[in-house]
């Protein structure tokens, strides 16, 4: 068939295609159900993308002008993202997530977790102790200012616990330490594609810097203020922490053994699983920063109540990822 | 045969037995629309920094929360609800695709985001400019991990009426001489662009197939188009 022919004989059906996909094109960004008016009915979609696809590879097989299989291609590329758009189910996914999915995402890479939380409260802890007797420490991993001003903030004297006295509302610090915190998380996680030596550090930094900061205030018997400030959101932050320290390590890992994967490849499907956690590691934050925001920095509470309060925190959160979905887990 | 060509498309096979040809974007064109969206992140926080401050500190905790949402998740936003394209790449064409032409999903888009900082060390995307000339589809190290890729956002199509007239009404030529699939081609793309090239460019075009003719018969506008005609079929 010579060009022409088959120009005629289709262009008519292209032309169809192209104002509908044209048409369709801009309500590509509304996430509404009717795509397609009601000829070009969503039914008869598939069957014109396959003929269409048909057309396309007559075109280039008869070697037809570059100008009509441009056409054509064009025509293909953007059927093809219309055709293989995923759909997602917003609501049931995160759901399904953070009844099942979430939980059972860190039960598979608990030696991820494991070796993150060694790592972190190994020096978190190994520091507060060796403050108890060295305190002199603390100058070596924070600075005499901030540990000046961190004092100020935990004085028993306060009204407001864990801030500066000119620091501002509830809602700015919550404010505050979702910027600063989930960004720190975020980074753990991706400098762990520097085959894990990134998260190796964040996690030793900060296990030093907490660990400092709580020794510090131990020691010289600001313990009162501090413990049970921190009691309430320490779970899900430290949590958090150390599961944006289990994501970046499995990201650097796949890099470092990928196994009978091409290490692209390992990387890939690692990097899926990883920042499958991170949405649960984002959410806590957030829930961290809201406790600490709201009910950690009230001073009128009994110490009791705040340490209760984070001790139920903490069974609240290892119960929900030992037990959580380990029936009819899905992703 | 010749050696192929460098080149920065990138094929990929479809379900339907179809290889679609993606135009591969380079680091320069990326780094514009980097440098664009920065521009409109900037204004934005001009903008919002501006009312919010009136707020108080409410306004400040409104500020900061925003500027986490806006440092992480913009390029997601309007990478996933956009088709793409954050406005920056919208302006230069781009687009993000998973490696396979597809449109680009909540996940891939946060994984390549949130990879964004190793690209940027040690500084000013160091690691991610590397990453980009090691590859054949200049991908950053987000890219690689995400399986996505930056194309040159395949143009609406143009829907465009009925040919030019002065194509099909003419006579069909046959030529003496054998023309092979490219000399064919290029003669039937020449007579395609008649309408878009003004009348001397046409002949100047056609006069430089001139050796191949005798002199008596020396090669015009008119001709070739008739050439052109009998090879494509038009009545």
């Amino acid at each position: 068939m010579k060009q022409a022919t088959f120009e005629k004989k289709y262009s008519e059906f292209w032309r169809y295609l192209e104002e509908n996909i044209l048409k369709e094109g801009q309500s590509l960004t509304s996430a509404s159900n009717e795509i397609f008016d009601k000829d070009f009915s969503a039914q008869k979609f598939p069957e014109y993308y396959r003929l269409l696809c048909h057309h396309l590879s007559l075109a280039r097989s008869r070697h037809y002008s570059p100008l009509l299989v441009d056409r054509l291609e064009k025509l293909v590329i953007q059927s093809h993202q219309l055709f293989y758009r995923r759909k997602s189910h917003m609501l049931a996914s995160v759901l399904i997530y953070f009844t099942s999915g979430f939980a059972k995402a860190v039960r598979d890479e608990w030696r991820w977790v494991l070796l993150s939380a060694v790592l972190f409260f190994g020096t978190l802890f190994s520091m507060i102790i060796t403050l108890q007797s060295y305190p002199d420490m603390v100058y070596t991993v924070i600075h005499a200012e901030q540990l000046a001003q961190m004092e100020s903030m935990y004085d028993p004297s306060q009204e407001k616990i864990g801030r500066d006295r000119n620091a501002g509302t509830d809602f700015q610090m919550f404010g505050f330490y979702i910027f600063n915190n989930t960004g720190i998380g975020l980074k753990t996680f991706a400098s762990g594609l520097l085959l894990g030596i990134g998260t190796i550090i964040t996690l030793l930094f900060n296990g030093l810097n907490i660990g400092g900061v709580a020794g510090y205030l131990t020691y010289i018997g600001y313990g009162s203020t501090f413990w049970p400030f921190v009691s309430g959101h320490s779970a899900p932050e430290l949590g958090a922490i150390v599961l944006s320290g289990a994501a970046g390590f499995k990201l650097g890992f796949s890099i470092i053994s990928p196994g009978r994967k091409s290490r692209l490849l390992s990387l890939r499907d690692n990097a899926k699983q990883a920042v499958y956690m991170m949405y649960g590691v984002a959410a806590l934050f957030i829930m961290a920063a809201f406790i600490e925001a709201y009910w950690s920095s009230m001073a009128d509470i009994p110490s009791v109540i705040k340490y209760s309060v984070g001790i139920v925190n903490w069974l609240l959160l290892i119960a929900y990822f030992v037990f959580a979905g380990r029936r009819n887990a899905t992703r | 045969m010749q050696n192929p060509l460098l080149d920065s498309v990138s094929t990929v096979q479809t379900p339907e037995g179809i290889d679609l040809y993606l135009r591969v974007a380079g680091v320069w064109p990326r780094s514009i629309a980097w440098l664009i969206d920065l521009l409109i992140r900037g204004l934005m926080y001009i903008v919002l920094g501006f009312f919010l401050t009136k707020l108080g500190d409410f306004g400040t905790g409104l500020m900061l929360i925003g500027l986490f949402f806006m440092e992480w998740f913009y390029p997601v936003f309007f990478e996933v609800l956009n088709n793409g394209m954050t406005p920056g790449k919208k302006y230069l064409k781009l687009q993000v695709l998973n490696s396979d032409g597809t449109p680009i999903g909540w996940s891939p888009s946060l994984l390549r985001n949130i990879l964004r900082t190793v690209d940027f060390l040690p500084f000013f995307y160091g690691i991610g400019f590397i990453s980009m000339l090691m590859n054949d589809r200049f991908q950053r190290l987000g890219d690689l991990a995400a399986d996505t890729i930056v194309v040159y956002y395949q143009d609406s199509v143009t829907v465009k009426s009925d040919k030019d007239k002065s194509i099909s009404d003419r006579p069909h030529l046959k030529t003496d001489y054998r023309l092979n699939l490219k000399e064919q081609q290029s003669i039937i793309r020449y007579a395609e662009r008649s309408g878009e090239l003004s009348e001397a460019r046409m002949q100047e075009l056609a006069e430089i197939l001139n050796p191949l003719d005798v002199k008596e018969h020396a090669m015009t506008k008119e001709k070739l188009l008739n050439i052109a005609n009998g090879l494509t079929g038009q009545k």
